[in-house]
């Protein structure tokens, strides 16, 4: 037996003791994620149980460093341990922007305190993190940002607004851009960190057209923050927001695949069983996009961890994978006919079906509008000019 | 999918190099074309073909052959695609070796295959759609043998080939899989008609009129056709999507490179968003039905169950995208673009007979969708 072979085994194994039944059903909805933070009410004591047994493994970050909390698993092992979850239909313990945003940039540039004092928090879901990078005045051009951030000596003096903080009112501490000098458009910017809980922060929940409010305004007036909380050099933030975006740019793209990973990699029409011959091949052509994106996919992903990958390709996965996933629910609303377009019914699961449809929309302008990938792809890839 | 391993890459380089110096239209697709040539490619490339080892690539290693799969012919076709190169490759060394895997007719054909010697093809569409369970083509025992009565269009290669693998029906009624016998047909036999399609390539309509054969001809087993068939039709789609993959990437490339010299209105066109945008979309796609190439031939490989459905997949997105890159290019070079001495009205020709072999892009989709059940 291989080492590989054997801690298959031990992680079956233990994976068979520890992960309770209710975590092993299908999430329902979204309400069934678990963020944790703070003010985390757990849904239920399996939801609770499964956070605290992973996260004491550091299986809630597998690649991550012991030291920081994580479970210092090799990329194999990190294979295995995915697959094994896989297999038992496992939910993921815990979903935060610090495993999947900050985490990672801090890995990177983060000074050797902050990895210990941020990571290992991240790691255990006591601190739930947002993202302050928009503003009103700066989306696409996001460089463009004007949150005013001055040195006062012993602190960091914060004012400004930013704009679709996702769930800034739930969080516990934000990662946020601002400027520290007007000198230079994109070397004036520093990443900083700070607690949402300081003097003079406030936020506000957007209502959007899908009903919910998952994003916010986010205002800052005077807010003081400690001088050891800039990640990487002042002045330098815009490279670990780059790097950030990159991060963001995967994951979203990876929504491509569509969340419906019960029913098969991307195979739409054998969920909604067109009647319409018209429908049906438009939802055939849709599948065969779906399934070669789905396989453009594992090759991204085995291709950036050989390093392989063009870095500015997760644009092109961005922009290929949210203009699939829009497609998809057009689809899926066509299928529905009139059903789909209850709102608030039982019968409709509160008009999940248009709510999520909605949702869509907005996939294609967060993490940089689509028509923002196609210049990044024009410039650094094709190599065009002026782009 | 895993990455290419270095073998592969070793092979891919190969081929880059050999397609590049030998295969680009100058040297052969023009070259042919403008002098008249019957067979519409040049045998002595593909005896190079041969000496370079590269026809080996489907055939098992115990004869001859390097005994590797779909990935490695598809990083071939994929160079072919990108140079226009006409080559029997697709129909002989892919499509023709799968066919006859593992039957009498291997020994007796294998040898002249990996010398670059012999051509062979496969004779499947009656009409002017792909649609092999409706094969009607009659071969009816007589004596020892059988005697084919029917009909072939579409038959790439099938005025210069050496045998033609044809489908035809021993048992049942078209529309089914069950009853179809593949038979070997050698030179002479049928009627040839020879046709010269858009892309100047060569192809055959057949006439089988009371036409005897021996029953040594029978390629497998007896009414047992689909088996060497749909092993035939699953390496030829998988082969046409990555040459296919070539196609565009040759006519993209040659496209971005136009948007970087070509001035109007007093800057280079590239400079244009609205340009920019078409050609960023298009570099994705191309990405996106290599990968799904890729995926096809893979599972192939591996035996796995997903196969039929990722090469229809694959051969569905790289017909559509290729679509999508030779109609862009054309487009971006403006009034050049349609002239004949630019080779990017020639990505356009390939790409439309290509796309229309063994399934175009409909026929495809349709497969998706039953594949899936609905």
């Amino acid at each position: 037996m291989t080492d590989l072979d054997a801690f298959r085994s031990d992680t079956r194994a233990w994976l068979e003791e520890n992960c309770p039944p209710e975590m092993r059903e299908p999430m329902r909805s979204e309400a069934d994620i678990c963020w944790g933070g703070r003010n985390w009410t757990f849904q239920s004591d399996a939801q609770r149980a499964w956070l605290e047994r992973m996260a004491t493994r550091g299986w809630t970050v597998p690649h991550w460093p012991k030291d920081y909390g994580g479970g210092g698993l090799s990329p194999a092992e990190a294979k295995v341990l995915k697959e094994e979850l896989t297999r038992i239909g496992a939910r993921q313990p815990l979903t935060s922007f610090g495993i999947s945003m900050l985490g990672p940039a801090l890995l990177q540039f983060g000074s050797e305190d902050q990895k210990k004092r941020f990571l290992p928090e991240i790691a255990r879901g006591e601190i739930r993190w947002c993202q302050g990078y928009s503003e009103p005045g700066a989306g696409s051009d996001l460089a463009g940002l004007a949150t005013k951030c001055e040195d006062k000596g012993d602190h960091w003096l914060v004012n400004g607004q930013k704009v679709w903080t996702s769930y800034a009112d739930k969080a516990d501490w934000i990662f946020c851009l601002v400027r520290t000098s007007t000198e230079s458009k994109h070397k004036g910017i520093s990443f900083l960190l700070f607690d949402m809980a300081t003097a003079g922060v406030s936020t506000k929940p957007i209502l959007l057209i899908s009903g919910n409010s998952p994003f916010c305004e986010t205002f800052f007036d005077d807010v003081k923050v400690p001088k050891d909380q800039v990640v990487g050099e002042v002045n330098r933030g815009w490279d670990v927001a780059k790097y950030l975006l990159g991060h963001e740019r995967e994951m979203i793209a990876g929504m491509g695949l569509g969340g419906m990973g019960g029913l098969g990699l991307g195979a739409l029409g054998a969920a909604l069983k067109p009647d319409n011959a018209l429908l049906r091949a438009d939802i055939a052509a849709f599948d065969v996009d779906a399934l070669a994106f789905a396989a453009m996919s594992e090759r991204f992903f085995e291709m950036f961890k050989a390093g392989e990958a063009h870095p500015a390709s997760p644009s092109m996965m961005k922009y290929a994978g949210t203009e699939l996933n829009k497609r998809r629910h057009e689809l899926i609303m066509a299928a529905g006919g009139s059903d789909a377009l209850e709102w608030d019914s039982e019968r409709s699961n509160k008009g999940k079906a248009a709510r999520d449809w909605l949702r869509t929309k907005a996939n294609s302008i967060e993490g940089g509008t689509s028509e923002v990938q196609l210049n990044i792809v024009a410039k650094h890839i094709l190599g065009l000019p002026g782009a | 999918m895993p990455l290419l391993t270095d073998d592969q890459k070793m092979l891919q380089e190969t081929a880059v190099n050999f397609l590049r110096e030998e295969g680009g239209p100058t040297k052969q697709l023009r070259h042919w074309r403008d002098t008249g040539c019957t067979d519409g490619y040049g045998t002595d490339l593909w005896k190079q073909f041969g000496e370079l080892g590269l026809n080996g690539i489907c055939i098992p290693e115990d004869q001859g052959g390097l005994g590797l799969g779909a990935v490695e012919a598809a990083l071939v076709l994929e160079e072919i695609g990108r140079n226009l190169t006409p080559s029997p490759f697709l129909t002989t060394a892919v499509v023709a070796a799968r066919a006859i895997e593992g039957t009498a007719h291997a020994g007796r054909w294998y040898p002249a295959i990996l010398s670059g010697e012999a051509v062979l093809t496969l004779a499947v569409d009656e009409s002017r759609r792909h649609a092999p369970e409706h094969t009607a083509l009659a071969a009816e025992r007589r004596g020892n043998g059988f005697v084919l009565d029917g009909a072939k269009q579409f038959v790439i290669h099938g005025n210069s080939a050496d045998v033609i693998l044809t489908v035809a029906r021993t048992g049942g009624s078209p529309g089914e899989r069950e009853g179809l016998t593949l038979f070997a047909v050698p030179k002479d036999t049928a009627k040839v008609e020879s046709v010269t399609l858009a892309d100047a390539s060569k192809a055959a309509r057949l006439t089988f009129d009371n036409v005897e054969l021996d029953a040594d001809s029978v390629v497998g087993d007896v009414d047992n056709g689909w088996l060497p068939l749909s092993r035939a039709l699953n390496a030829g789609r998988a082969g046409s999507a990555a040459e296919l993959v070539g196609v565009a990437a040759g006519a993209s490339a040659m496209t971005v490179d136009y948007l970087k010299q070509r001035k109007q209105f007093g800057k280079l066109i590239g400079e244009f968003q609205a340009l920019q945008h078409r050609a960023a979309h298009l570099y994705g796609e191309i990405e996106i039905a290599r990968a799904a190439a890729l995926k096809a031939a893979e599972l192939i490989d591996s035996g796995d169950e997903k196969a039929e459905l990722l090469v229809a997949v694959a051969k569905a997105k790289a017909a559509a995208v290729s679509r999508l890159a030779v109609q862009e290019g054309v487009q971006m070079h403006g009034g050049i673009g349609m002239t004949d001495e630019h080779d990017i009205g020639l990505y356009m020709k390939r790409e439309a007979v290509l796309g229309e072999l063994f399934g175009d892009v409909h026929y495809h989709r349709n497969r998706v969708a039953e594949l899936s059940g609905y």
